[in-house]
């Protein structure tokens, strides 16, 4: 399984309740914070800060240029153009206040109850968002401000009525994201009211991009206010930006200072606006850092340097050979697989060895985080971008890998490995039809013609056992079940006969029955070409079913590696007794374990090979560190 | 305390249709299901994805709509009941769900999804810290959890967390909706034995939803196998899942793996045997 990979880098854990402290971690935050901060503070003490009073009339310095009395100088009509912008920022701010808050009161509520209940309040909350988005804002605006005395409050709000459904949009967008969580049914079901599920459970997600969406809005409503006060509408006695650049405007040849002040402090505010929200947003979606390429492959280097100096002995935890490694399918010697997360490195496969003999069917199983996946993953070199292995040989076919260069690498699948997914239908693209998925490589990576690629796809889909390969070949993936999928998915693979196929927990997402069929087509296949196997599992069923040796792993090392009947009938270690016994096989039925309480009257039957107090079963944490932490 | 047929059912569906899709193009997914769960019994309901095994369990606690037959339990029905009855219910009928990651808010402590139901139905904090603490105990997990965010647990301790949640109003039924099918082996075992033991000791009726024939052979009393949207056969659960009578659950019983390569391989014989019947 894949899924003990994003367990293991997940990093929520860590930054609950810090998103703030991050944000001014980073430097556009804190700049853009404090900028915004400044400005709020200026707004607030505006009557301390302001040296002269913003509508007092000095004559002699009209049209006057900065000095040290009247640092900004003088406007047209004698007015100190300093204190004028310093009271103009509180009129500004409770503007954009007052839309943003309107907005707010609308859309938010609107939009939550539109993608909560969905059906026809979704319907109708949308048409109303939709009108008003094609209602021309500017001239209702003007109609507003010409009826109402250009009232600035009411301006404001219909300024606001107009940004609503940015809100509403937004706000539906995501509660219909969480709607269908299992959380919510839950809640349903623990007997919540709507009213109550909405303000708990659903509202959450929405606080943190309703806050990125306020500091953009804000942005825009102080941009629409200035506009307006442009225009001579809303507040022409108020000493506003707008104003104050439309005064500015009128006399910009002759005094293109009046112009620059407001402008600059418009400008200012609204870009710290933006950067602020586009900094939130960067921060509520981070994920784990990335190291640079560069950084990577410099520790990657450093580390063989170091490996090289001192070969590490294969011991029996590490995994043994059976083959000599050009007489293998795969050979891999000391295999170490690391990953990035926030918390700095994690080592998640420890070095391990194990080979795989041509024709041969190895199994590894074990449990999530064992590192099963990583290490076909490192075969494959299909690691994601925060991962990396490192090993002192790779043998496919005869040939150590390791060596090889990334595109060379690339050429060995499709060629010498298939590899087959644990989920069929995320790995065919939804766009493409199958025919033109199944074509494309062979005729990239192999060179044929059109009609040869089309031949040989369609003798592959009648190989894997589809019933009617030309109407598959112009199918999309959606028109294909799991199983289906799957069977396309073995077809790519084994196209060009490779001589090893690599399946990663293959029938894990597939139904039993479809599950029987897959295992039957592989076994068909791998015997028909001879193919080495190597399929990843938790299943020892599937393992029973196909497999000729297994690997049992556990935290990224090899518990036991054994041929299929001896591991089944004599397992030397704990563990793989202890994984045997957990899958229930042969284990006493409901029926029994009842008749055996009955009679010792013990809370569980004494005999259970899998009892609640289990090592592995309170301390199966994703980390170390959850592990430690559920221990105290 | 296992459960008889002859007992008075507890829940107790008839003919239960399920249709999705529009109204004018519904798309029947359950087709008259009946089935009875007696009080301290548990049911197991196997088939296939898409079978509406999970459907009917949805229906039961009201999160989809019934378009014909009935649903009673303990002599009421509760077919249709909404609003203000159907969170009565909530009181009698839990859910665990399968997706232990999807299943529990991620932004509140565990100590507030425990304690959620209780403050609902009116108990006071002191009354629900008892009863969280008590729960916590029932589960096996520490009493400081309570501070932790789901994300902090791995998958077997937040399935734990949903049945201490589903446990806090005292329910008579559990609904388990693939409760185990999203974890490892050796914690799948786990969860099972607390299922168990659960039902011991609070005379707990489960529905127990699933596709793994292994799993309610280890917790069921009985057994209904569905196939698209019919219960093909119900009984016995050693009988249902060691020798089934119907074709359907045959073919099922004989495409699971065992764990034992002999066995297996006599199993896979006799898959094989049924599939060339069935081409035939």
């Amino acid at each position: 399984m894949t899924s003990p990979l994003t367990e293991n880098i997940d990093t929520r854990a860590g930054r609950r309740g810090s998103v703030f402290v991050r944000l001014l971690k980073r430097p556009a935050g804190a700049i853009s914070f404090g900028i915004l901060v400044l400005i709020v503070l200026v707004a607030v003490f505006a009557p301390l800060l302001a040296p002269y009073d913003p509508n007092f009339v000095d004559l002699s310095i009209t049209r006057a240029l900065p000095s040290p009395e009247h640092p900004l100088g003088g406007d047209t009509t004698g007015r100190d153009v300093l204190s004028r912008l310093i009271w103009g920022t509180q009129i500004t701010l409770w503007g954009a206040l007052v839309a943003i808050v309107t907005s707010l009161v609308i859309g938010v509520p609107s939009g939550l109850a539109a993608g909560y209940f969905g059906g026809a309040t979704d319907r109708i909350g949308t048409w109303i968002s939709d009108a008003v988005q094609s209602v021309p804002g500017m001239i209702i605006l003007l109609i507003v401000g010409a009826n109402t005395g250009n009232d600035f409050n009411l301006l404001m709000v219909t300024v606001g009525v107009f940004m609503a459904p940015g809100y509403f949009r937004l706000t539906r967008a995501t509660v219909l994201a969480v709607r269908n969580e299992a959380y919510v049914d839950a809640a349903k079901v623990s007997g919540l009211s709507h009213a109550r599920i909405m303000g708990r459970h659903v509202i959450r997600p929405v606080v943190a991009p309703i806050v990125i969406q306020s500091a953009l809005t804000a942005g825009m409503a102080m941009g629409m206010q200035a506009g307006l006060q442009f225009l001579g509408i809303g507040g022409g006695t108020t000493p506003g930006w707008g104003a104050a650049m439309n005064e500015g405007f009128r006399v910009m040849r002759t005094d293109p200072l009046l112009l620059l002040w407001p402008s600059l402090a418009l400008g200012i505010s609204i870009a710290a606006l933006a950067v602020l929200g586009s900094t939130l947003a960067d921060v509520v979606s981070v994920t784990a850092p990335l190291p640079s390429r560069k950084a990577r492959r410099a520790r990657r280097a450093a580390e063989r340097a170091a490996a090289s100096g001192e070969p590490l002995a294969v011991t029996a935890s590490t995994g043994a050979v059976a083959h000599a490694a050009v007489d293998s399918a795969v050979q891999i010697e000391n295999l170490r697989v690391r990953y990035e997360t926030a918390d700095g490195e994690v080592e998640v496969v420890h070095g391990i060895t194990l080979d795989v003999a041509p024709g041969e069917v190895l199994g590894i199983v074990g449990e999530s985080g064992s590192g099963k996946s990583q290490t076909v993953f490192s075969v494959l070199d299909l690691l994601p971008k925060t991962g990396s292995y490192t090993a002192d040989a790779i043998w496919i076919g005869g040939e150590d890998v390791t060596a090889l260069g990334r595109r060379d690498r690339a050429r060995l699948l499709g060629r010498e490995i298939g590899y087959v997914p644990q989920e069929p239908m995320t790995n065919l693209d939804p766009s493409f039809t199958i025919g033109h998925q199944l074509t494309e490589p062979l005729r990239a990576v192999h060179g044929m013609s059109r009609a040869d690629a089309k031949a040989r796809a369609l003798a592959m889909l009648e190989r894997v056992g589809i019933a009617d390969p030309p109407r598959v070949m112009r199918s999309y993936p959606h028109e294909l079940s799991g199983g289906m999928a799957q069977r396309v998915l073995i077809a790519g693979a084994i196209a060009a006969k490779p001589s090893v196929l690599v399946a990663d927990e293959p029938t894990t997402a597939l139904d039993v029955t479809v599950q029987a069929e897959v295992l039957e087509l592989l076994r068909e296949l791998q015997q028909e070409y001879r193919m080495a196997l190597v399929i990843v599992t938790h299943n020892f069923g599937v393992v029973a079913d196909i497999c000729d040796r297994v690997v049992v792993m556990r935290h990224g090392s090899i518990v036991e590696i054994g041929e299929v009947a001896q591991l089944f009938s004599a397992p030397e270690e704990p563990y793989t007794r202890e994984l045997i016994a957990a899958s229930l096989d042969g284990a006493e039925s409901r029926a029994e374990l009842d008749r055996a309480f009955a009679l010792t009257g013990s809370a569980v039957a004494a005999d259970d090979p899998t009892p609640g107090t289990s090592t592995t079963d309170t301390t199966d944490a994703s980390t170390e560190a959850d592990r430690k932490e559920v221990r105290a | 305390m296992s459960a008889t047929a002859s007992a008075a059912p507890l829940l107790q569906a008839k003919d239960v249709v399920v249709e999705y899709g529009t109204r004018r193009k519904p798309n029947r997914v359950l087709h008259e299901v009946s089935l009875e769960i007696a009080p301290g019994e548990c049911l197991g309901l196997v088939g296939e994805s898409g079978s509406g095994k999970s459907t009917l369990g949805k229906a039961i606690l009201g999160l989809v709509p019934v378009a014909g037959g009935s649903i009673a339990f303990d002599g009421r029905d509760i077919t249709h009941a909404s609003g203000r009855d159907r969170r009565a219910l909530a009181a009698d009928i839990q859910v665990v769900f399968q997706d232990p990651y999807g299943s529990l808010d991620p932004l509140m402590t565990v100590g507030d999804i425990l304690a959620e139901p209780l403050a609902t139905a009116g108990a006071s904090r002191a009354e629900a810290k008892a009863v969280v603490g008590e729960m916590l105990d029932r589960v096996r997990l520490p009493k400081h959890v309570i501070d932790r965010y789901p994300s902090e647990f791995s998958g077997g301790q937040r399935q734990r967390i949903a049945i201490a949640r589903a446990l806090v109003r005292r329910p008579k039924l559990i609904i388990c909706d693939e409760p185990v099918s999203a974890l490892d082996l050796t914690t799948q075992a786990a969860i099972l034995d607390l299922f168990i033991e659960l039902q011991r000791d609070t005379g707990v009726s489960y529905l127990f939803v699933s596709h793994d024939l292994g799993v309610v052979r280890r917790v069921c009393h009985r057994v209904a196998v569905m196939y698209r949207g019919t219960i093909v056969e119900t009984g016995d659960g050693e009988q249902v899942t060691g020798d089934p009578q119907d074709a359907y659950s045959r073919r099922l019983l004989m495409a699971s793996p065992v764990a034992d390569p002999a066995l297996q391989a006599e199993r896979r014989e006799a898959w094989l045997a049924l599939r060339g019947e069935r081409a035939a």
